[in-house]
Formats: structure tokens, C-alpha cells, sequence
């Protein structure tokens, strides 16, 4: 679609059909208290080489500028993107991922997300996962929301150690619609006190993040069977897709909806977003699942095809009994995703996810070689908490200041975790960059 | 569409505005949509049938019948508990489209009170109601 701004003869001539003297009189019934009354400053137009010097001044102030290391991660993944994702990613075909009215007239869009779909699956171990959603956090609570409508009980437990901004997201939610949400605490090797949720009657659902805020790998064999047993619905999060190229992955180990953020998968770190919400939930509960769902299906002459397929559950047709009020993905990032995760292969994943492990545990032991204590047993992926002495803050703040960004304080999260930071490895990072960390703590 | 004269109503049933129909069998009445409602839908997909045991009022919803197009709420003719259901349609959702009155009914209830079914329509009281539409 082409930007065609409109010219001052176009709103005269506009203006001049409505009846109207000026743009300000087309606006009279909103409040003049909410209005912005002032003249609005914006610097003049940038030439396009003045715009550029710009953004690179802009840039360079971030932290996700090259001039910096970063061993922080805490929901967004330094990973790198191969040269295929953004190459086909570019292709006019895909530029608009926009679902037409009539879906099916776009083949190669359905089919994009066909594939996505089957690939997320696979990697999850379930077996059916939607279009995708917004993001990690709404994938969640939409989840949450899902296990709501399928036990018809109105409370859920959630992990203290899920990501702190998706439990925001899932109480934003939830707030004005009255569902109780009661939190998990943890235990001492930084993994979810499952066993609590016994005392509480009536649950729907209980939500866990694997690996969770912490670094920390759930026992989700043991969740899941303990939900089975209490007759509820297992919510397994996670915020590193990544982990499950190792890992054994939440289906297998008997989770009824899983959900995370896909952003690891071929999309950069953007400040905040956009994301991409994965979605998968075993076939019994596909009726309830939020977002759309493509499908394969054969044409009046047996040819193979891909259409929208349970559309009937979406709010434009079943209007106010809709699953969710989401009647759309995220398909450029989900397009992203279905192209890394198809450039990688299982193998490379899983290469790829060993890599990751491997270093965060080298610098692991680094740093406990230096003194430091990790407080937390349970096994870890590429995250890992550790123990700082009282002090570190200005250690922290001097390394911001040479480009190193030395983890996430968890007190800002967690006011009980004071001196406690969560530390990241990623692929991206070399042996040289975490000897140096280290050096640099020490000194 | 079928005209309405081409429809396929059975005289010995009781018909709701909603175009579900009753049907007494013994102590127990067979519950499903009529040829009108199937036509209406096209081809039924999937059919969300209550559990046995569950006890529903007059009026109330109590499953829905899910179309390509379109999703209806079923609406019990009589108040009653669900016996049973035809779970055939689990598997087999367009059996209500081939035969609605007969291997396409949805639930068998055991009526709370059967002079309910007094308040339903007869054929042509429904076939009336049909042309006025």
C-alpha cells in the first residue's frame, strides 16, 4: 500500500463538503480539558543524511548498541540472526503478512504460518499450536484465561518465579474480571513450591516458567503430574524457546497449554517489542484456544490447500462467546521464527542450545572459582543467578560505564533478593568477554 | 436452502421458536435441531454435547452446533436432567445435517416436568411460525 498524504487543497476541499471552517471544529465533543491545545514543538524536517547521525547518536546511548556486552537476558535473548531471515523476511511477498478478508486468496501466507505452526509444535511436543499471539505475557494470560474457560473455576495459581512483567500482564487482565490469581512461592534451590498448591481449592490452573526468572529448570514432569492428580490444568511459560532444543520439552512431559515468548527465534532486541506469542495446547482443548489456526485441507479436485480453518471460535463471528477477543498473530515475527527455526533444523538447534549452556555454565564456574556463591541448585540453561557482595551496585554501575552490562540487579523485582543478579550467556558471547567479566568483578 | 415446503418435519414431535425439537419416549424425551436449523447452519463440524448427569431448565443453553459458518447455542426445549448423549456425533457432526429428526439427535433428558412440552408447537404451528419469518 502506498502512503498518499493528503494535500492542504485536499482538507480544504474535505472541510469545505462537511460544512466545516477548520479541523479543530470537526472535534467539539471532546472535553476541551482533554484536548492539546498548545502548539505542538517538533523540530523541522532532518535531511536524510542529518536523520541517519541522528539515530546512530540515539542508538549509542542504548546498551544494545555493539559497543557494548551484555550477560543479560531476563526475557529478551541476545541471539544471533542469520542472513537468511532478514534476506527472506525483505521478500514484497511477505512485506504485508496482513491475513486478507478472504484468507484463502493468500496461499503463501497461510502456508508461512502453517509451517509455523507445525514447527512450534514440534518443538513444544504438542499437538496443536495457533498462529501466535502478541507476546510472551498475553500468551499467558490468555492461557490462563483458556484453562478459566475449559474447568469453568474462577482462580489460578502462578509461579513467583514466572517472568515478573507477564504476572502483571495476567493480573491486568484478570483484575476486572474478577478471577483470583494466588502466587507460588519458591523453594530453596530456586525452583516453584509446587506442593503448596494442595492447599488451595478450586484452582483451574496452575502456571509455571521453565527455565524460569531465575535461570532455574522446572521439574515439570513433576508439575504436570501433580496437576493430573489435583484435576487441573498445567500453564507451562517460558521466555527462552531456545532451552527446548535441549531440553525435553514440555509435551512429553505432560503439559495440557504452553505458551511463551518466541522473540529468541530470529528477531532482534528491540526496545520492548514487537514479540511473538507461542501458543500450543493438546488437541482436546483446540475448541478453546485463543487466535487463529491454519489448516491443510484438499480442494474440490483433491488438490492440497491451506485454509483458516475454526474461524467460528473468533469474536467476528461468535462475537461476545469468542474464545479471546484476539482475532489476529503476529506474522512478520512469527514468519521470523518459522524461518530461523527452518535454517537451524533440529540439529542446529540443538547445537545451538548446547552452545548456550555450555558457556553459561563456563562462566558458571568462573565465577565461583572467584569467590562468588550461586545461590540456586537447580540446573540451569543459559541464566543463572549469582551473589554479589554488599557493594556490587557501584562494580555494576563502573562496568556500565566500560560497556559491560553485568546482569539484572533482582532486587528491582524481587525486594528480598538484594546483592542477588541474573546473568545471561548467549552464544554471542566469547570466553574472552566472560574472562574479562570477570576480571573486571574482581578487580 | 430448502423452501419451506421441501422441509422434513415430523408430526410426532414438539418444536421451540429456536428450532429445537422434543420428542417423548417413555419416562425420557430425545432432544435435536430440526431440518429447518441444520439447513440454516450448513455443514455441521463439530456438536459440544453436555455430560450425563447434567440438569439444565427450560430455555437454558445447554451445548452448541458448530457450522463452517457459523456457531449456534442449543437451547433445552424442556427442563430436565441429560441421560445420555448421542455420542456418535463426536465423530460423526454431519449425521444432524443427513438426519436431524432421527440419527442426528443430540441429547435424551428426563423431563423435570413433562407438561413443559405443552407449551412447545406442533408442526404446523412451527411451519406457521417458519413462513412468518
Amino acid at each position: 500500500m502506498r502512503y498518499l498524504p493528503h494535500t492542504d487543497e485536499d482538507i480544504s476541499a474535505m472541510l469545505e463538503a462537511v460544512g466545516v471552517k477548520c479541523l479543530d471544529d470537526l472535534f467539539p465533543t471532546v472535553p476541551e480539558s482533554c484536548r492539546f491545545i498548545k502548539e505542538q514543538t517538533i523540530p523541522g524536517p532532518f535531511t536524510e543524511w542529518e536523520l541517519n547521525g541522528h539515530m546512530d547518536l540515539l542508538a549509542k546511548k542504548q546498551g544494545v548498541s555493539s559497543g557494548y556486552r551484555r550477560f543479560i537476558g531476563a526475557g529478551s535473548y541476545e541471539h544471533y540472526i542469520p542472513a537468511s531471515v532478514s534476506t527472506l523476511l525483505g521478500r514484497s511477498e511477505f512485506v504485508t503478512p496482513y491475513t486478507p478478508y478472504q484468507p484463502e486468496i493468500s496461499q503463501g501466507t497461510l502456508q508461512a504460518i502453517y509451517e509455523y505452526q507445525t514447527l512450534v509444535a514440534r518443538l513444544l511436543g504438542m499437538e496443536v499450536a495457533n498462529a501466535s499471539l502478541y507476546d510472551g505475557a498475553s500468551a499467558l494470560a490468555e492461557a490462563l484465561l483458556m484453562a478459566v474457560r475449559i474447568t469453568g473455576k474462577r482462580k489460578v495459581a502462578v509461579s513467583s518465579a514466572i517472568h515478573p512483567h507477564y504476572r502483571r500482564v495476567a493480573e491486568t487482565y484478570f483484575r476486572p474480571s474478577g478471577i483470583e490469581v494466588v502466587t507460588l512461592p519458591c523453594l530453596e534451590n530456586g525452583r516453584t513450591d509446587v506442593a503448596t498448591i494442595d492447599q488451595f481449592q478450586d484452582l483451574a490452573a496452575v502456571a509455571v516458567q521453565s527455565p524460569n526468572f531465575f535461570g532455574c529448570i522446572e521439574d515439570l514432569k513433576g508439575i504436570c503430574e501433580r496437576c493430573d492428580s489435583n484435576d487441573l490444568l498445567s500453564v507451562i511459560s517460558f521466555t527462552e524457546p531456545l532451552a527446548y532444543g535441549l531440553l525435553k520439552n514440555p509435551g512429553r512431559q505432560g503439559a495440557h497449554i504452553v505458551c511463551g515468548e518466541g522473540r529468541s527465534f530470529g528477531l532482534p532486541l528491540w526496545f520492548g517489542g514487537p514479540g511473538l506469542g507461542m501458543f500450543a495446547c493438546r488437541t482436546k482443548y483446540m475448541r478453546n484456544m485463543p487466535g487463529r489456526l491454519i489448516g491443510k485441507a484438499l480442494d474440490r479436485e483433491g488438490k492440497s490447500g491451506f485454509v483458516l480453518t475454526l474461524a467460528t471460535r473468533e469474536q467476528h463471528i461468535r462475537r461476545e462467546k469468542a474464545t479471546s477477543n484476539i482475532c489476529t498473530n503476529s506474522s512478520h515475527c512469527a514468519l521470523a521464527a518459522v524461518i530461523y527455526m527452518a535454517t537451524l533444523g533440529g540439529t542446529g538447534m540443538r547445537e545451538l542450545a548446547t552452545l548456550n549452556r555450555d558457556k553459561s555454565e563456563y562462566l558458571k564456574k568462573e565465577l565461583r572459582k572467584a569467590g562468588f556463591r550461586i545461590p540456586f541448585d537447580a540446573p540451569t540453561f543459559n541464566e543463572f543467578v549469582v551473589e554479589f557482595p554488599t557493594g556490587f551496585e557501584q562494580t555494576h554501575k563502573r562496568l556500565l560505564d566500560k560497556g559491560i552490562v553485568a546482569g539484572l540487579p533482582l532486587a528491582s523485582f524481587y525486594p528480598a533478593m538484594a546483592g542477588k543478579y541474573l546473568l545471561c550467556v548467549t552464544e554471542t558471547v566469547s570466553r574472552n568477554d566472560m574472562d574479562e567479566l570477570v576480571r573486571e568483578i574482581r578487580s | 436452502m430448502k423452501e419451506i415446503s421441501e422441509l422434513n418435519l415430523p408430526e410426532d414431535v414438539y418444536y421451540t421458536k429456536n428450532h429445537e425439537w422434543a420428542r417423548l419416549d417413555g419416562e425420557e424425551a430425545i432432544i435435536g435441531i430440526t431440518d429447518y436449523a441444520q439447513d440454516q447452519l450448513g455443514d455441521i463440524v463439530f456438536v459440544e454435547m453436555p455430560q450425563a448427569g447434567d440438569s439444565f431448565g427450560k430455555g437454558e443453553e445447554f451445548g452448541t452446533v458448530e457450522s463452517v459458518k457459523a456457531v449456534a447455542e442449543l437451547y433445552l426445549p424442556i427442563g430436565g436432567e441429560i441421560v445420555s448423549v448421542n455420542s456418535s456425533l463426536e465423530e460423526s457432526p454431519e449425521l444432524v445435517n443427513a438426519s436431524p429428526h432421527g440419527d442426528g439427535w443430540i441429547a435424551r433428558i428426563r423431563p423435570a416436568d413433562p407438561g413443559e412440552m405443552n407449551a412447545l408447537m406442533s408442526k404446523n404451528a412451527y411451519l406457521e411460525m417458519l413462513k412468518g419469518v
